[in-house]
């Protein structure tokens, strides 16, 4: 039982990870992007060729991840998301699908379609007794690190410069444009941010949640549903949103697996009824 | 006697914002009545509460005497309220012959018809034919609203409101933006409405208001501040001072 | 008020005008109709063409007049797939109480789940439109012994349609069933459009503030024309797995519904026929593409989308509105800069 809120914890903290560029997308430019996965299937392969090809250790492939998922964000947000922060919600649709689609047919053709394993260190494999509960430890070596890097998320959001412009633009890009604010950067440094722990969260993911070409569209329902559910005014929205996901996702697998993923989607689409605007947003009603 | 439209109490708050205050205004039928106040004084605040854009946070609303606080927008409409908004609110790929179709068939109810054509709808189309003469758009009937100069986008922008019928109909600031050449245009249109028609009428220009209204409420920091004849308002110094001298 | 009489004339003869049938609309359905003779050999993809332009047309009125962006459109296909699939296996061989019985379903469900799509933003509209695809897929996909899981449905057979004209191995009479069917919904939907409530659909995606306050109440209006939207895809799936007498749980997956956009988007929304060209375009390229890179389809689908997009759409897929205003309309139309 409290095993399965552990691992539920873990999950749930490595969606948030995952999930969290997309919110702020969402949130500061309005962007709808569905291609957020595509940053993180990008960190999964990279860990993944790094490990097996190259031979490099774990730890390694974390920041490298991130890296690459971060610069690949930045380019392609210069280059191709930035001309369609005004377009229509349907273009962007439509804009990103085409992304997905070109990254999963590009992973296959080059990795092969086949799910893709690594090998853990060792100090990160099996489980160890904790009062009674059972404590995966590279379950543990995720809700540690993602833990941190929500605390520093938000100490950067709070207390840095770059976080109050980032606050102040989207709360409103005129007003902060008024102010100096250069939102045109924050815009894209933020874009990479996002698509840097979204390839994180991708590296960290390979082992836990699995990883092939099609990763992209079979997390694009839990990504929007942290967010949806969660609300993109602030971060501990989606937070709450993907524990939440996390530890529902765990305990209906486990205690219902005959469902399925039943249970998610259908909660989803009631929050979506009750809540349009997600659960922990402010807006409420309107 | 009823009036055509009455607010008790209304108020209006934006978080710490108070943009509505307490605003108890009668209009009387077949009124022209004007909607004064400086810049941010909550005037479209106020006409977006009376026609349901906005929800009031306390207060009533009541038309032809009948409570319409919680009355959805659509609603309002087919009870007589109708607006133009200060800001074009037109379709842009229809033309104005469409556009009034359309006002005119909700009006008469028509608009869920699925399966009778437009084109054999003839009343229909007379009756906006009509309409566009009198708003002098008879040559930009075919033209995609988006592509007519602004007079003409203003000028629909009214009749799109008389084609509803209105008893009482709300005009934000109508002549706002239209050129010089046009506005005569506009303010004639708007001069000949029909007696019967109450009208509120929110307007910068005091040219316009003082020969179109015969009374005047002035609105500051969201509250009501004074109400009286032309006579009264365009004479009283403290309005001189709140609003005419600092906007001259 | 009486209005001089000219302006009168003025106004009924644009209005008969627009609502004209035009002359590349009668071509395409002669077109359409010479293929069966001309074409023989084709009949197969062209069945496949004409399902998918009805998916498409679906598409196209909850989109291209609504305003909905979907991203679960498979979701009321998918499911009047399983509903002829299974009423024919197990109940019912005749297609085209098949076809009625799916789209009633599709339609059903598409009323139920329309309230989904009222309120909100457009966000929230492609993540209910999307989830309640997902559950469905799942539902279908857990629900083996009545769909057949993820082996699909099978075992359907069906009698001649209306009895009288039987399936044949050439798939003539399942291209003619096909067409007949998209051309009454065109009709209908043609019809539909150009009546005032067409009329007050378009001005619900052109303008909601203003809408309501000309009076249009958009909940009955958006309701109705999703569940008619729901009937349409539900058809277009039971003649799929009617004319193929098979059901794969591919109906339901998301590819479908990202198809589906980009081949009403490719035709271009908002006049009905985008459906029709789309999907000749879409399955032509498809083909040819698939000779040339089998495998890698999606890497196409994708950056034809990213080029769409980025290029413009409206760009793209203009020759409808060439075809239908005069010139005039046309020349302005490029001078004057669009307001807002």
């Amino acid at each position: 039982m409290l095993t399965i809120l552990f691992d539920g914890i873990a999950y749930g903290m490595l969606l948030f990870v995952l999930a969290c560029g997309l919110s702020i997308t969402l949130g500061l430019m309005n962007f709808v992007n569905l291609a957020h996965g595509a940053f993180a299937m990008a960190g999964g392969y990279v860990t993944v060729i790094m490990m097996n090809r190259y031979g490099l250790s774990f730890y390694w492939c974390l920041p490298a991840a991130f890296l690459v998922s971060a610069t690949v964000g930045a380019i392609l947000e210069r280059l191709l998301y930035r001309p369609l922060y005004k377009a229509s919600h349907l273009d962007q649709v439509l804009f990103s699908i085409g992304i997905v689609f070109m990254a999963i047919a590009g992973v296959d053709y080059f990795m092969g379609g086949q799910q893709q394993l690594i090998n853990l260190p060792p100090e990160l494999k099996g489980r160890f007794d904790f009062l009674g509960i059972g404590i995966g430890r590279y379950r543990l070596f995720i809700i540690v690190l993602c833990a941190f890097l929500v605390v520093t998320l938000q100490l950067a959001l709070t207390k840095t410069r770059f976080g109050s412009q980032l606050r102040a633009a989207v709360d409103d890009g005129r007003v902060a444009r008024g102010l100096g604010v250069n939102v045109s950067l924050v815009f894209s440094l933020t874009f990479a941010l996002g698509s840097g722990l979204a390839g994180l969260g991708g590296a960290l993911g390979t082992d836990l949640l699995g990883l092939d070409p099609n990763f992209p569209l079979k997390f694009l329902i839990y990504f929007m549903i942290v967010v949806t559910v969660g609300g993109t005014s602030s971060i501990s929205g989606p937070f709450l949103a993907a524990l939440l996901l996390g530890i529902a996702d765990v305990a209906g697998k486990y205690y219902v697996p005959q469902l399925g993923a039943f249970i998610i989607y259908a909660l989803m689409v009631l929050v979506l009824i009750l809540r349009p605007h997600g659960l922990f947003s402010r807006e409420g009603g309107r | 006697m009823t009036h055509a439209l009455e607010t008790r109490n209304l108020s209006k708050r934006f978080g710490s914002l108070v943009a509505t205050n307490d605003v108890s205004l009668s209009v009387a039928k077949g009124a022209r009545h004007a909607l004064i106040g400086p810049n941010g004084a909550g005037k479209t605040t106020l006409i977006n509460l009376l026609t349901g854009v906005l929800t009031p946070s306390s207060g009533q609303i009541l038309l032809e005497g009948e409570d319409i606080t919680a009355t959805p927008a659509h609603h309002r409409v087919g009870r007589g309220l109708s607006r133009t908004f200060q800001i074009n609110q037109l379709f842009a790929d229809f033309t104005p012959l469409e556009a009034l179709m359309l006002a005119i068939g909700e009006r008469e109810g028509q608009g869920s018809m699925a399966w009778k054509p437009l084109s054999k709808n003839h009343a229909i189309i007379d009756e906006a034919a009509s309409l566009l003469d009198r708003f002098r758009l008879t040559d930009a009937l075919s033209t995609p609203t988006k592509l007519l100069p602004y007079g003409k986008q203003r000028l629909l922008e009214i009749a799109l409101a008389i084609a509803a019928r209105p008893r009482v109909l709300l005009l934000d600031e109508p002549a706002a933006g239209v050129p010089e050449e046009e506005r005569h245009e506009v303010l004639g249109i708007v001069r000949a409405l029909p007696a019967d028609v109450t009208v509120v009428l929110i307007e910068h220009d005091m040219d316009l208001v003082f020969s179109f209204a015969d009374r005047i409420s002035v609105l500051v920091a969201g509250g009501l501040f004074k109400e009286g004849t032309v006579e009264e308002i365009s004479h009283d110094p403290q309005v001189k001072a709140i609003y005419l001298g600092e906007d001259a | 008020m009486t209005a001089p009489v000219e302006t009168q004339k003025l106004a009924r003869d644009w209005i008969s005008r627009s609502n004209r049938v035009r002359l590349w609309e009668i071509a395409l359905w002669v077109i359409a109709v010479a293929a069966i003779f001309l074409l023989p050999s084709k009949l197969l993809i062209l069945t496949e063409i004409t399902i998918l332009a009805i998916f498409a047309l679906s598409l196209d009125l909850i989109l291209g007049y609504a305003g909905i962006v979907s991203l679960g459109h498979t979701a009321f296909f998918g499911l009047g797939a399983y509903a002829a699939g299974i009423l024919a296996r197990d109940y019912v061989s005749e297609p085209v109480t098949g076809l009625i019985f799916a789209g009633f379903i599709s339609g059903l469900f598409g009323f139920a789940t329309s309230f989904l799509v009222l309120r909100g933003s457009d966000l929230t509209r492609l993540m209910t439109t999307f989830g309640v695809a997902m559950l469905l897929a799942e539902v279908a996909n857990q629900a083996a012994w009545l769909t057949g899981g993820a082996d699909g449905l099978s075992g359907i057979m069906l009698t001649p349609i209306l009895g009288l004209f039987e399936f044949d191995l050439f798939g003539r009479n399942g291209y003619v069933y096909a067409l007949v069917v998209l051309a009454v919904l065109t009709f209908i939907a043609r019809r539909l459009v150009h009546s005032p409530y067409g009329l007050s659909l378009k001005a619900l995606k052109l303008n909601p503030r203003r809408s309501a306050m000309i009076g249009i109440s958009a909940t009955r209006r958006i309701v109705a024309i999703y569940t008619l939207s729901a009937v349409y895809a539900g058809m277009a799936g039971a003649l799929l797995a009617q004319t193929t007498s098979f059901v794969s749980p591919d109906v339901l997956a998301f590819h479908r519904s990202a198809e589906v956009l980009l081949v009403l988007v490719i035709g271009g929304t908002g006049y009905l026929y985008g459906g029709v060209v789309g999907a000749i375009i879409f399955t032509l390229l498809r083909d040819w593409l698939s000779v040339v890179t089998p495998q890698y389809w999606m890497f196409w689908i994708g950056l034809i989308l990213i080029a769409l997009v980025l290029i413009g759409r409206e760009r793209l897929t203009r020759w409808p509105a060439l075809l239908n205003r005069k010139a005039t309309t046309r020349a302005a139309t490029q001078l004057a800069e669009e307001p807002r």
